[in-house]
Formats: C-alpha cells, structure tokens, sequence
C-alpha cells in the first residue's frame, strides 16, 4: 500500500480541486456530524433523567375552581374518596409535581440571618404533601425518616413558607449544603422566621422544571408536611400498581368531578406528565438524526459522484496498469488508498473545525463542552463513509479491461 | 441568447440523468432545511404589533430590599401592585395599562358543556386600545367601571364561539367563578406573537379566553397565573404590598421626546420613593421598547437558533457537494466546449452558457427546497411546543427561498464554469 502512495499525491496534485472538493465536503461534515451527535446525546441524557419516584404507578389529579374556605373539608373528604378506589395504594394531596412547569421557589439556608444580606441561601423547589406523602410519592430515603403524624398534622402554610419545623431534602441539596458529612439533624432556615430540622435525605427528584444553575440544581427539592386544609394543595397523586394506573385515573377523575360538580378536575398519568415535558427534546433530537442521516446520505453521493467522473476521466491510464502487470486488487486499492488519504486530510480539518464550532455555540447558546471521544467517533465514521461510496467507483475501475489501453481516450 | 443557453442546458442535464437528479436533490434538500429553520426564526423573532410597537415601552422599576444587591442588576422584570398602581393613578403616558394574568373557573348556563378552567387576563382598560385589539362585537369597558368593581368581562372569538356559537353575546351573563358577568365585548380573532405583553405566561401562548377589569379580579381572589417574586416579609397572601413584583406595567408614548420624559418620571418617582423610605435602593429603571424587550428578555428559544445553525451548515454541504458534482459534469464535456470555442464562442458566452445551466439546476431545486420547506412546516406544526401553530411559510420567505436557491446555485457553478472555459480548445478537439 504505501508504494502506492506517491503516484496517489502526484495525480491528485494534478487534480486539485476535485480533492479539494473531496476532503473540504468531509471536513464539513466531519464538523457539522460531531456537532449533531454531541445535541444528540445531550438531549437523550436529559430525556432520561432519573427521578427517583414511583414514576410507573403515579397519578396527579388536579381539582381547579373550587371555595377556598372550603379546602379544610373539600382535602380531606377527596382523600377518602380516592382511597376507596380498588387498587388504590396510597394518596396525597400536593402543591406540584416534578416536571409539570407548575413551579414553587423557596429558598433555605444553613445559618438564619437577620440582616437579610445572606448569600448562602440555595434556591429550591418546595413540594408540601399531606401526611403519607412519602409513601405515596414513593420517595426512597437514604438516611434518616420521612415525617411522623404529629409533624404532618401540625403543619400550617404560614404566606409561602410551611409553619412545620422539619424537612426531607434530596441528596444533591443535602450535599450542596453539606459537602462533606451527613445532613440529618442539621438544621436550615430562611430568615429569622423559619427553622427545619432535617429529618432524612431522599434519593433525587426532579423539580418542576429547570431552573436556577447548573446541572445539578434540577434535583434541588425539599418536601415540607402540610395538614389537609390549604387550597395550595390541588394536586392529588395517586399511586397504584402499573396495570391499575389507568383505570384507577379514570375513576379517581369521576369519583372528585361527583364530589365537586362545579370544579374543573383534570387528571394524567405521571407517564404522560414526563412525556410531556421531554416532548421538544424528543422532538429536536429526532430532527438531528434526520439531518446527520441526510447529510451523509449527501457527502456519500457526492464522493460517487466525483470519484466516478474521475475514473471515467482515467480509464485509459487504468486500462494501461492493467495492461502492464496490475491485478484488479490493485486498482481497487489505488482509489480506496486515494479516498483514505483524501478522507484523512477531510476528518482533520473537520475535528478542528467542530471544536471551533462547539465553541461558538457555547459562547452564545446554552451548550456545554463537547468531550473530546466525540471527534475520533466523527471521524471514524466519515472514514467508513468514504470508504463505502468509493466502492462502486473504485470496483467500476477495477473492471477496467487492459484492452482499453489502446483506445485513444 | 438566454432563451438558446436555456435549451443547451436542459439539453444536457437531460444526458446524464442521475447526476442531475443528484445536484436537485442536494439543493433541494440543503434548502428545504434552511427554508424550514429560517421560516420559524422569522415567525418568532417578528413584531407582534407592526403598526404600533414603536410606541410601546415596558416601565420597570427596582423596589427591592438591598438584600443580594450588586451594582449594574437588572430590576425586576414585573412591577409591584403599589408601583402599578401610582403609575397608573400619574397617568403620564398617552396610554397606560396594568394588567396579569389569571385563570377563572367559566360554568356555563347550558349543563351542555361542562365547567371549564380558562386562562384569563386582569387588566385595565387601555390594554384595548395600546394594543390595537379588535373588537368584533360590542367594545371595552369603560374608565369607571375600572374604579368600581364592574362585574364586566370581554371574550375572545374562540370563547364566543365554544359558548355562544359565535353570536353576538354581548349583554348577556357569563357565570365565572360562582359569580355573574356581564358580557360587553366580543374580541375579533387576536394573537400577537410573541405574547409580547406577558412573558411569564409562555413566550408564545395563546390569548386568553376571557379578559376581566383588574379590580374585580383581585377583590374577588380569582386564582393567579404567570411568576411573582418576593423579597424581605412579602408573602403570596397579601399581594397588594410593595414586596413582591408580579404585574405588567405597559406604555404608550408617542414620540422619542415623551419617551426620554417618562423615563426621567420614572427616575424621579424612584428617588421619591426612596426618600419616603419606601424604597431602599437606589434609583434604578429601564423602559424599553416593545422589540428591545423581546430581545432582552431572549424570547426566541435557543433551539431554534442551534436549529438555524445546523440547517445553514447542512446547506454549506449540500452547496459543496453540488460544486463537485457540476465540476465533474462540466469538465466531463471538455470536447463539446472545445468545439463551441473552437467554433469561435469568447470564453465569457462559455461562462454564461454554463452559468445559465447552473441556474437552471438551482431553480429546479428550489422548487424541490420549496416542497420540501411546506413539508417540513408541516411536521414543526405537529410539534409539540407552543410556537408550533405558528410554523407557515409566507410570501417573503417564499420569494427568498427562490432567490437563496438560485444564487446558492449560481455562486456554486462559478467555479466549475470558470474551471471549463480557462480549458484550451486546441488539446480537448485534439483528444475527442
């Protein structure tokens, strides 16, 4: 193979811009290809997102429009109703669920401040539940507990803040706030009004919706108890096995609709809630699959398309090796080689140019740096590419009788 | 001339056939992409109002504690009920209006149609008139029932029409929220997008359904919609203080010297604040314009914009591919244009004649573009996200997608063209 390479850059010295042509379509490619596929995966890693609740079994069921003077009476009796559905396993009322854009910011701190200059406070997603919450949410606690009845039963909304004295937090808060060491027992406030006593830490649950900075803040929520009499709790999550999830929806819907006729009472499957959420990601990672598919489709066609006219411009050269002692192998690896060195050429220019690319993109858009295996892949694959549309070409060439020597062109 | 080159080239992309159809479609496709990303960027970064947004502002004011305080910070994107209020009682501006969004329960009369949750707007009455919105039947309330708590309320036409069949309702009771309305107004059909007056409900929501004046709202504790922000002791319960911001406050101001006249109010109303102890910080406004707010507030998802990029580069592929391929077909029929010299055509009528096939190749991928740019619409609109609706092509974008094919194309032929007349007629008359 490498005795062949010199004939290669002399002919295609005579051929510049064909080449040029060849490696500057790789190059392109190359860049836009890395670029694509590292969208691609950064979307897919978002769609995937762990979250750690019964996310096959839930049901949020939302209770709109009705008397909020009532909700003392209105929670507790929707309770009951939806508890004496068959399969049901465990409800509760709450004021959001992850990933419905239904957001309710608070901030917590390590240290109360009366100054109210405090940069320590953590923004974080605020989920109030009514007693058994836990359970029903299928939250997994590391360490410590989940709330006990004189804690739930004692929790009142004071303006935004719940009045309760105790909190669960994720494990990312947990170790925002504490790096290093465990985070129960410790205590968080906001202001010189409000103090929690951490009681556990749960496995990660996703907020409503991202917000604040960084990956990682996604997963700040903390759940507070709340006694079943504030009308912030019009989110009923009901939780069942899988099988039973749609019926036990469809009759929890008509069970609070009887219960409270003039109210607007809406329901979806968490399934559906999480579906929902993703759907633009979805949606934006199948468009860039199209166009990486289509624009191979493209380079690959064009590299037909060019090494064919330039075997056709040869023939007469082919038909001369042939002539002189070359086999069929030979000819065919002369343009695999020429394509392999041309594709070289294209995949370096084109792994510089996708870095330069990520960064523009993450100068003005929210995009992270690109990890570096991404150009190797991009470029193995273009290669591959190459090397498949210069098949037909460069077999066509093989084929090249040694007759075809002497005819004139 | 033209008319004969026209016939020379559908002559010859007729000979070779799939080169031909492969330049189309390379062309097609790179700008039924670009078309389709192009078109959705035009859609959502236009003005919502043409006529009028050069005299719309968005007032904001900073009236919060020094807590987290640092020189050069934005104020609050929303207005504090008791600032909204004292600008709106000033009334500075030609036209003023505070307004938020909510949400109301709607019970109709007939048991037919079920109770509903509707999104709905609170404001005061020169939101009308600011933004131009047209009336199909009846009109806005008036300045008193604003002060009085009027029971009134304006529907959109798709309201009307999902509660009245479309009639003319106005006169009639509308039962919302366990209270009764009076119908005075029937919008015509309005969307303006962006939903520049209120971000927080979603960049490119729809309008609301129902439109209340924002007295009677409040008084009757109708359910919130859109952000609130709270500082020091603010709470959710008492939204009439100056510690949470969550209203929009907009302007209309006719000339460039009124605007600089209501930002110096501004100032000086901020300065008055502070020395009344009500404020802490200190003086710290903006009022921009209607565009400046959308762009400052980066309404245009960054998707888009990723999407824009990646079709452009897609289209840099396709064009380099089409160079190649019509290189290989021109420098192919070297002989033939030798002939053409040799039979005394100058270079430049080569130039032309291979110029001219070049467009032809680009007129038929734009056609091909077109298609495909209709097509791909089509499947933005069965996206899930607010702005999908939005996705139609339109006249300019139509005539660009020709006048971006062809010239793609024809700056694309240039090289190939020049390539095969610079050929000397003598050795390619000599080889054929």
């Amino acid at each position: 193979m490498s005795m062949q390479i010199r004939p290669i850059l002399a002919s295609l010295r005579k051929h510049r811009i064909p080449a040029i042509l060849i490696v500057l379509e790789i190059a392109l490619a190359c860049a836009v290809l890395c670029n694509a596929v590292f969208m691609i995966g950064q979307r897919v890693s978002d769609i995937r997102l762990p979250n750690a609740i019964d996310q096959a079994g839930l049901s949020s069921i939302e209770v709109q429009g009705t008397d909020p003077k009532q909700a003392g009476d209105d929670i507790p009796r929707n309770l009951a109703a939806l508890r004496a559905i068959a399969g049901v396993k465990a409800v509760t009322a709450m004021n959001a669920l992850p990933l419905t854009n239904y957001t309710w910011n608070g901030g917590l701190s390590t240290h109360p401040d009366k100054d109210m200059l405090n940069k320590r406070i953590v923004g974080m997603q605020e989920y109030l539940y009514t007693a058994g919450g836990g359970k029903a949410l299928g939250l997994k606690v590391l360490q410590g507990r989940f709330f006990n009845a004189d804690e739930s039963a004692g929790s009142k909304l004071d303006s935004f803040m719940p009045a309760g004295h105790v909190v669960l937090i994720t494990q990312s808060l947990a170790r925002k706030f504490w790096p290093h060491g465990s985070a129960v027992g410790k205590m968080l406030y906001l202001g010189d009004k409000f103090s929690y006593t951490v009681v556990g830490v749960v496995a990660d649950v996703l907020r409503p919706n991202r917000s604040g900075q960084g990956e990682q803040s996604f997963y700040y929520s903390a759940f507070f108890p709340l006694q079943p009499n504030d009308s912030a709790l019009s989110t009923y999550v009901v939780r069942s096995a899988p099988a039973d999830r749609d019926r036990v929806l469809r009759e929890g819907i008509k069970a609070l609709s009887t219960l409270a006729p003039n109210a607007v009472v809406k329901g979806r499957t968490f399934s559906d809630i999480r579906d929902k959420y993703f759907a633009d990601m979805r949606s934006m990672a199948w468009m860039l699959v199209l166009v990486c598919a289509v624009m191979l489709a493209v380079t690959a066609f064009g590299i037909v398309g060019l090494t064919s006219f330039w075997v056709g411009q040869r023939r007469r050269q082919i038909g001369i090796r042939r002539a002189v002692g070359a086999t069929r192998g030979q000819i065919l690896g002369y343009f695999r080689t020429e394509n392999f060195l041309l594709s070289t050429a294209g995949v370096l220019i084109g792994m510089l140019l996708a870095f330069g690319i990520n960064l523009y993109l993450m100068q003005h858009y929210e995009m992270s740096r690109m990890p570096w295996y991404y150009l190797p892949t991009g470029a193995v694959t273009l290669w591959l590419l190459g090397q498949l549309a210069v098949l037909g070409p460069a077999l066509r060439a093989a084929s090249v009788s040694p007759v075809e020597a002497t005819r004139s062109a | 001339m033209f008319g004969y080159y026209f016939e020379l080239a559908l002559c010859s992309l007729k000979r070779n056939k799939v080169l031909t159809a492969l330049m189309v479609l390379a062309i097609a496709l790179g700008i039924g992409a670009s078309m389709t990303t192009l078109t959705v960027l035009h859609v959502l970064s236009g003005d919502p109002l043409p006529d009028k947004s050069a005299k719309l502002y968005y007032p904001q004011l900073d009236p919060r504690d020094l807590s987290g305080m640092h020189p050069g910070a934005e104020p609050p994107n929303q207005v504090s009920w008791m600032d909204g209020m004292n600008l709106l009682k000033a009334g500075r501006a030609d036209r003023q209006a505070l307004m938020t969004g909510g949400a109301v329960a709607i019970q109709p009369a007939e048991s037919a149609i079920d109770p509903f949750f509707e999104d709905a707007r609170f404001t005061t009455r020169d939101f009308f008139s600011m933004f131009d919105v047209p009336f199909q039947y009846g009109h806005a309330w008036g300045k008193a029932e604003d002060d009085n708590d009027a029971r009134l309320v304006v529907l959109s036409q798709r309201i009307n029409d999902k509660l009245f069949g479309g009639v003319d309702s106005t006169g009639k009771t509308l039962r919302m929220g366990g209270k009764d309305f009076r119908i005075v107004g029937v919008l015509d059909s309005w969307r303006p997008t962006p939903h520049f007056y209120d971000l927080t409900t979603g960049n490119y929501s729809e309008s609301e359904g129902v439109y209340l004046p924002l007295l009677t709202a409040i008084d009757l504790k109708f359910p919130f919609n859109g952000s609130r922000d709270c500082w020091g002791n603010g709470t959710n319960a008492d939204m009439k203080t100056g510690l949470c911001t969550w209203m929009q406050f907009w302007v209309q101001l006719d000339t460039p010297a009124k605007a600089s006249a209501y930002k110096q109010f501004l100032i000086n109303y901020s300065s008055q604040q502070k020395s009344l102890g009500v404020y802490q910080r200190e003086p710290n406004v903006r009022l921009r314009g209607l565009m400046q707010w959308l762009d400052y507030s980066k309404v245009v998802p960054s998707d888009v914009h990723l999407q824009l990029w990646l079709a452009l580069g897609f289209l840099v592929v396709c064009l380099v591919n089409t160079v190649g391929l019509m290189l290989a077909k021109f420098l192919r029929r070297s002989g033939e244009l030798g002939v053409r010299r040799a039979l005394g055509a100058s270079r430049g009528s080569v130039f032309a004649q291979l110029l001219v096939e070049a467009g032809t190749v680009g007129l038929v991928g734009g056609i091909g573009g077109l298609l495909l740019a209709v097509l791909g619409l089509w499947f933005v609109r069965m996206q899930p996200s607010d702005y999908a609706a939005l996705a139609h092509l339109d006249l300019p974008m139509l005539a660009a997608t020709f006048f971006l094919a062809v010239s793609a194309t024809l700056v694309a032929g240039l090289l190939p063209a020049w390539r095969a007349c610079v050929l000397a007629p003598a050795p390619q008359l000599k080889a054929a």
